[in-house]
């Protein structure tokens, strides 16, 4: 159940990928303590709560040597960091356990099942549909009826008025986090006997854990309760009656209730951001060495790739697709002023609208390459409207829940897409089957979609953007319908990442649910942060740079997902700023400021 | 018909009454100062007039056009144009390009892909700018100017849209004295030319008695007294609540 780690996110709100990660740890440390231990109620539930306890210890750790020295570094950035313990942690379970999934004992006492209304339903489940309210109702005292549970509330509404009361900040929230812990591996030590341990469980959680904290409303302790009974229960019945859909019908309730209620079951309007943000510097022409650069680079990807081998010519490929994804992530990043966890959703639904069309309507390679955009803007227009209605980091949740819904319906709906198998032979026609030709496709599509994107920036489109961004209230004030600007701007990058997916797909010649899954959206977002998400030409020269530098990782390392998790998490704590906004500082130093 | 016709309205924030049933009338080309100590309720409203907030009670009409309850953005649209008490401005644009967006948008082209902006509506943006004495400024980052200069931006912005009522929550706040009666006298002359009906807030005693034609006093958030400058200077309960022993700031 996932209801403890929400509710402590609803009240902590510290935002954190690594409670996911947390999650699946309990459910291995179970399965490795009740395992070993002897067999009976004590050998099993005493495991289930060792492994609680131990995953406590974990968080601890993780919370103090790391989460702690980034609470003042910009939410994106701390998202981004739990996201590289998140890799780390999934290299480190894989190191472990090893890749395949395991099957733990059934709970001894609760091994039957009943039959109610004519369906059988487990013992196990009827057990958890009960636990889940009993923990929450325990956590509802706490925090409703102890010194601390109300010291954790005050703090979240305003941290500095209860620094200011005396009380030790630091050691409340490290005690929150040790709780918030404990539920997670306890949450993840409880599934074991109901579904196979897997590296896959941290990110579903986490996607089930935001659904439910947006869907609960925001800051409402209340509403995350309700919000993790309703989709709790949902999903043990729905597990039952529907066991292919449950996701879908997750999505559909969360839709229901955004819909009639935009802000949750119980949630407030949010009050708008504290203080004002730090004034994004401008968008200008760019500087002549700039285009100098660029025109020297556009001059050698045109003329160089008649002499290279086919090897470098898919490299070749994969940058220019990887440039026009990242060029899209960063119209809502930059200019929209939103943050997107899920942008590869847009990307894969574009590679699977190329390989669907390709495969079940046996259109043409450019009926394919049409498609791509189509199916990836409907998603964009239908996801788009949830998220852009919320704002920062919330919306940057939504974003990550939506793709990872894409992710579960393109793994499991196996009858079309063939799930983890993919689809094959996405080969493209016969003029463009030579590396060459299609690396001269890909480039002209990408860097044609590229510059397409940089002249919307600069038209009144992309102004509004930036000026919903800079200033809600006088974008409002001037007419400025800003939710529609953000639809639209969201709807368009999906399109852009629709575009670059069905290239890949027919560069790769296939599809795989990986497209459209979380560490590719990551990706993204590190191409886009690494080359600056202040300039315009940030993206391409990120994208270019990461391409290289994974496609070099993933050749020589075999646990690359440890060392890319790494490098975030070393990126976060000594350059809170990125990359870019590091170059500037040193540049700035040596020239003397202006 | 007078420009805007406010009836009654009322706003409490929890426990708190920050306006009681507030009614007044401002008529095209008039100059309306909306005095009061500070927390008498004047921004709120404010707020209320221009669909920041929505009233609990009372009706707002604009043109004898009921438009309590609708968002900013279509007041906007009616043509009422605002400035804040602190300044927003888009801090990654330029003076220039500030104007250009509140004239596109009323011109209804801010859905456009394809024309950079850069080509669009800049003369008239300049020429408003050059109106209010920025042309010098038009070229720089709205980002890195002075607190004095934004609140003229802010007016360009608010005029842009041809405005039929003008919304100022003090205007002069951060300006130097000589520079404060200047740009209220360049308001008031624009008003008057253009029949803007002009509803503002201020402190400075010296800009409220030589620019506004009538003066309402807001205390605790209800009108307390109304009237021309002179009878509003002589009315003892003014005296009373607001200038105190003659004080001219309203700290
Ligand atoms: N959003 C709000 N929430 C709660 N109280 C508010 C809010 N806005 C204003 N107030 C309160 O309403 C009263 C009037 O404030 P305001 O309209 O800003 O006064 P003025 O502009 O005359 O200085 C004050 O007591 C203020 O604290
Ligand atoms: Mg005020």
């Amino acid at each position: 159940m996932a209801s403890g780690l929400t509710v402590i996110f609803g009240v902590s709100r510290i935002v954190n990928f690594a409670h996911g990660s947390l999650y699946m740890l309990g459910a291995y440390l179970a399965w490795t303590l009740v395992t070993s231990l002897p067999r009976g109620h004590l050998g099993f539930w005493g495991g289930v709560l060792g492994a609680a306890l131990a995953v406590g210890v974990i968080g601890l750790v993780v919370e103090m040597l790391l989460l702690r020295r980034i609470y003042r570094a910009p939410e994106l950035f701390q998202l981004l960091a739990t996201f590289g313990v998140v890799l780390v942690v999934q290299d480190l379970a894989l190191l472990t356990w090893g890749a395949q999934d395991l099957l733990g004992p059934r709970a001894p006492g609760l091994r039957g099942s009943v039959e109610i209304l004519g369906l059988r339903f487990p013992l196990y489940e009827l057990f958890l549909i009960v636990v889940g309210p009993v923990v929450l109702g325990l956590l509802l005292l706490l925090f409703h009826r102890t010194r601390w549970g109300t010291l954790v509330r005050a703090a979240t509404q305003d941290r500095e008025m209860v620094g200011a009361l005396g009380v030790n900040q630091r050691m409340l929230f490290t005690s929150v986090f040790f709780l918030g812990s404990v539920l997670a591996g306890l949450g993840g030590a409880l599934q074991l006997p109901r579904e196979s341990v897997n590296l896959h469980m941290d990110l579903a959680i986490i996607t089930e854990a935001f659904v439910v904290v947006v869907v609960g409303g925001l800051g409402s302790l209340s509403g995350a309760a309700l919000a993790a009974l309703l989709i709790g229960e949902l999903h043990a019945f729905g597990i039952l009656v529907f066991p292919k859909i449950t996701l879908v019908l997750v999505f559909l309730v969360m839709a229901v209730v955004l819909v009639v209620r935009p802000h949750g079951l119980r949630g407030k309007p949010q009050p708008a951001a504290h203080g004002v943000a730090a004034a994004e510097p401008m968008i200008g022409a760019a500087p002549p060495a700039l285009k100098l650069a660029g025109a020297v680079a556009l001059l050698l990807a045109v003329a160089l790739p008649p002499f290279l081998g086919d090897y470098a010519l898919t490299v070749l490929t994969e940058i220019a697709i990887c440039i026009l994804f990242a060029a899209s992530l960063h119209l809502i990043m930059g200019p929209g002023g939103m943050a997107s966890f899920g942008h590869a959703a847009y990307f894969g639904l574009g590679a699977y609208g190329a390989a669907l069309a390709a495969t079940w309507l046996g259109v043409p390679m450019l009926g394919g390459l049409a498609m791509a955009p189509v199916l990836a803007g409907i998603f964009g227009v239908v996801f788009g409207w949830f998220c852009v209605r919320l704002s920062g980091v919330y919306s940057a949740m939504l974003t990550l829940a939506f793709a990872q819904i894409a992710w579960s319906v393109a793994f499991q709906w196996v009858e079309l897409t063939g799930g983890d198998n993919g689809i094959l032979g996405v080969w493209p026609d016969g003029w463009a089957a030579p590396k060459l030709a299609y690396y001269y496709l890909a480039l002209a599509l990408c860097l044609g979609g590229t510059l397409l994107l940089r002249r919307v920036v600069h038209a009144p489109f992309g102004y509004a953007l930036r000026a919903q961004r800079d200033s809600a209230l006088r974008a409002e004030a001037i007419g400025i319908d800003a939710f529609r600007i953000r639809w639209w701007g969201f709807t368009l990058a999906a399109i852009a990442a629709g575009v670059a997916g069905g290239l890949f797909a027919y560069g790769k010649g296939s599809v795989f649910p990986t497209y459209l899954a979380i560490p590719r959206s990551v990706d993204a977002l590190l191409m886009v942060l690494l080359g600056g998400v202040q300039t315009l030409s940030g993206p391409i020269v990120g994208a270019i740079a990461y391409a290289g530098l994974q496609e070099r990782l993933m050749r020589l390392l075999e646990y690359w997902r440890l060392v890319l998790g790494a490098v975030i998490i070393l990126l976060v704590l000594f350059f809170p700023q990125g990359l870019a906004g590091a170059a500037r500082f040193f540049w700035e130093r040596r020239h003397g400021d202006a | 018909m007078a420009t805007l016709e406010v009836e009654g309205i009322q706003k409490s924030f929890g426990g708190v009454q920050a306006v009681r049933g507030v009614s007044f009338a401002v008529e095209p080309g008039e100059m309306l100062a909306l005095i009061g100590p500070n927390g008498a309720g004047k921004s709120t409203c404010f707020n209320m007039l221009n669909g920041q907030l929505r009233p609990d009670a009372g009706r707002v009409r604009l043109q004898g056009r009921d438009i309590t309850g609708l968002k900013p953005r279509e007041v906007w649209r009616l043509g009422v144009g605002r400035t804040f008490q602190i300044t927003a401005t888009f801090g990654s644009m330029t003076v220039r390009e500030n104007v250009q967006m509140a004239l596109l948008s009323h011109h209804r082209r801010l859905g456009q892909l394809w024309r950079p902006v850069a080509r669009m509506d800049a003369a008239e943006a300049d020429a408003l700018l050059a109106r209010l004495g920025m042309a010098g400024q038009a070229g720089r980052p709205c980002g890195i100017l002075a607190y004095g200069d934004l609140k003229r931006v802010e007016l360009a912005i608010a005029l842009a849209n041809q405005p039929a009522l003008l919304l100022m929550d003090e205007p002069t706040a951060g300006m130097a004295p000589q520079e404060r009666v200047s740009l209220m006298a360049l308001t008031a002359g624009i008003a008057r030319e253009r029949g803007i009906a002009v509803l503002f807030t201020e402190h400075d005693m010296d800009v409220v008695f030589s620019h506004a034609d009538r003066i309402l006093v807001l205390d605790r958030g209800a009108l307390i007294a109304e009237g021309a400058p002179q009878a509003v200077r002589n009315d003892p309960r003014v005296r009373e609540v607001y200038l105190g022993s003659g004080a001219t700031s309203g700290h």
